[in-house]
């Protein structure tokens, strides 16, 4: 006798669960990410008393401690935050736009174009500072993803692979550029070496601030857009079957996605992997529906971010690490351990 | 049988007795002007520096009727360098169209596999806590680079080695090794880190007649290992269900492909540091070049030749001050590679 089910079993089955489990995992995600809030500004070179956190918190008294807390770890700890769901959120996008689960926001240039307005301004300009820089790197990586999507687009829309593909040239050509700038000028070398690592370190709050508004314009056009995301998956003919815009849907994911990637590697610098990782590790656990994705890469970001920002603060007590060097070595081996358990899934 | 059959293209058939050869036209073509365009880039590489020469001088030189002062620079100056370029462009070339072709992936490299961030590593120890000669610094770099691709193959071996986790475990351990790298960069002093970075981007200097021919003889040995993987690797192409229903026994042929692109590489890096993005964007601009469907080999071993000898010559002679050729090779190759997608998007309909 045949009966017709829908097969459960099928390799789809295990990485999609149902509703109600998503959002327990969710849950579960956002908990993790409160207690790392925490523990981000309680530990470090001294590790401060959580009684103590609360009085420099609420009340305004003084002391070292409310000190180190209110002036170094809180603005360090919301930096880390904020730029942990913007990397994660961007990774997010890039990986659905080109359908290619290899893809991270440097694919399309922003670390390359943002990375290279920094040396040029470092370099050839003489600017020292990081408010002043800060906008060299904004604008780099928006200048460099606009070419990069121009230069990838025809009348009749894009092609995810060719975009890749001019991105991985543009910044190629840029990262050439840097690179004689760099090894030509000792100067704007040293300084260079210590921004690539990326880090959240020493950013006042006040770098923070004018960046929001862009982001929380490209959270909206990013949840916006994740259900044509979902469509597009499927193929262009077939998305453009369901009365999905594909242009319109491309060009607003890629503008979210330039913001989000943009605005945090001008203020922490390059940050490699989160964007690259995230992703994946919250399509593992949601399966393929990218509104899920989104939210979940919005948790797990940060807090991969903020673990490797602790890690980086202990591990080698009283010197730090920056975070853009910690993240590979704690992000990497979860990859690994993840690509050689699952069967592996693209996108 | 005498059916010709149409490819859809013209082909250059040749026969003799049971044996018979057919060349697809327009590849053909591009391989010539190729090499003439390298036997021309050569000649210009020859004649330029602070001793300028003629065409007919180098010539001359080349076929031993100069003696003195000419034939001592053409041929025990500037001839290793001019070799250098041409055939460490060529494997690199050959190496990255071999990683294109298995992973079936236009991004694919052999640092997709981790040797280009593991032998930097190696090269980075050396330079900065052993402070060793330059043989430590070629020993280090190859043991970082052998050990990395070893243990990214181990990591992704499960059953049969599959391209996407093979590409997924090497993007993992190499932001691994690129993080460590970016830390010791940051621990060292300047003149030890900027050292280092030059030697990072790949250069020719100091490139002497017995590293190109050691060099040399090593990828030669290498391409004709490749020559003869060719034909399996295409029907790999098309799947690895179909390739074994053709009778082809899989996973050894893809452990020696990779074993033969990750040596051609490191011969490379050995001899002249990790030179950048060749393997990458010479497969891309010959496929291109030569309009096939698929990676081709000889195409992309000619443009990886003209890349690096023109790179080269840039970065000596044009740039206001030498550089190593790394640095030229990224911005000519994504350049020309920029170039063509463009015109290419714009040709579509």
């Amino acid at each position: 006798m045949t009966t017709l089910t829908l097969r459960r079993d099928g390799p789809g089955a295990k990485t999609a669960p149902g509703p109600r489990r998503r959002l327990l995992g969710l849950v579960v995600a956002l908990a993790a990410l409160a207690a790392l809030l925490v523990l981000s500004v309680m530990i470090g070179s001294t590790s401060i008393a959580p009684s103590a956190v609360w009085d420099a918190l609420v009340r305004s008294s003084d002391g070292i401690d409310q000190f180190a807390v209110r002036d170094f770890r809180l603005p360090r700890t919301i930096v880390g935050l904020v730029v942990g769901v913007a990397l994660g959120l961007s990774g997010a996008l890039i990986q659905a736009l080109t359908r290619n689960p290899l893809a991270d926001p440097g694919v399309l240039g922003v670390h390359a174009g943002a990375s290279f307005a920094v040396t040029v301004a470092v370099g050839l300009l003489g600017v020292r500072e990081a408010q002043g820089y800060m906008w060299f790197a904004f604008a780099g990586a928006l200048v460099v993803t606009l070419l990069v999507l121009a230069l990838g687009s025809t009348r009749r829309g894009s092609s995810p692979v060719v975009m890749v593909l001019a991105g991985v040239c543009v910044g190629a050509v840029l990262g050439g550029a840097r690179e004689a700038l760099q090894l030509t000028d000792p100067d704007a070398f040293d300084m260079m070496r210590y921004w690539n690592a990326g880090s959240i370190v020493g950013r006042p709050l006040e770098v923070l601030w004018p960046i929001l508004p862009f982001f929380a314009v490209a959270v909206i056009l990013a949840f916006v857009v994740s259900g044509p995301l979902n469509a597009l998956a499927l193929g262009d003919e077939v998305a453009a079957a369901q009365g999905v815009g594909l242009a319109r849907t491309r060009v607003l994911a890629v503008i979210a996605l330039t913001l989000l990637a943009g605005g945090a590697t001008a203020i922490a610098g390059p940050i490699a992997f989160v964007g690259l990782m995230v992703p994946h590790v919250a399509r593992w656990i949601v399966g393929p529906d990218q509104r899920w994705i989104f939210a979940y890469s919005i948790l797990l970001a940060p807090s991969l971010l903020l673990v490797s920002d602790i890690l980086g603060r202990v591990v080698m007590r009283p010197s730090e690490i920056p975070v853009g060097v910690v993240t590979a070595f704690v992000g990497a081996p979860v990859l690994v351990a993840l690509v050689r358990r699952r069967k592996a899934s693209g996108l | 049988m005498s059916a010709h059959v149409d490819f859809g293209r013209r082909a250059l058939v040749l026969r003799r007795g049971r044996i018979a050869v057919r060349l697809p036209f327009r590849p053909l073509v591009v391989c010539a002007v190729l090499a003439v365009a390298i036997a021309g880039m050569a000649v210009l590489a020859l004649m330029t520096g602070s001793y300028q020469l003629t065409p007919g001088q180098v010539l001359s030189a080349l076929t031993g009727r100069e003696t003195g002062i000419v034939h001592d620079v053409v041929v025990d100056w500037r001839l290793p360098r001019v070799a250098a370029a041409l055939v460490f462009g060529a494997a690199l070339g050959v190496s990255g169209a071999i990683f294109q072709s298995l992973l079936r992936n236009p991004l694919a490299e052999p640092g997709v596999i981790g040797f280009s961030q593991g032998s930097y590593t190696g090269a980075l120890i050396v330079i900065l806590l052993v402070d060793g000669t330059y043989t430590q610094l070629v020993g280090g770099a190859l043991l970082g680079g052998m050990a990395t691709a070893v243990a990214v193959y181990v990591l992704a071996h499960r059953r049969g080695v599959q391209g996407f986790r093979l590409i997924v475990v090497g993007i993992g351990v190499s932001a691994m090794l690129e993080s460590l790298n970016t830390w010791l960069i940051i621990k060292a002093d300047l003149d030890e880190a900027m050292s280092a970075a030059a030697w990072g981007a790949g250069s020719l200097n100091g490139v002497s007649w017995d590293r190109v021919v050691i060099g040399g003889a090593c990828i030669a040995v290498l391409l004709l290992l490749a020559g003869v993987a060719n034909r399996p690797m295409r029907q790999m192409e098309l799947g690895d269900d179909a390739a074994a229903s053709h009778g082809i026994r899989v996973a050894p042929v893809r452990l020696g492909l990779i074993l033969v692109g990750v040596a051609l590489t490191a011969t490379v890096t050995a001899a002249s540091g990790p030179i950048a993005f060749i393997s990458l964007v010479a497969p891309q601009i010959a496929r291109r070049l030569a309009r096939t469907a698929g990676i081709t080999l000889a195409p992309a071993a000619l443009v990886g030749a003209l890349l690096c000898l023109a790179s080269d010559h840039l970065a000596q002679h044009v740039a206001p001050t030498p550089l190593p050729v790394g640095v030229i090779t990224v911005v000519l190759g994504g350049g020309y590679l920029a170039y063509l997608l463009f015109t290419e998007v714009r040709r579509r309909p």
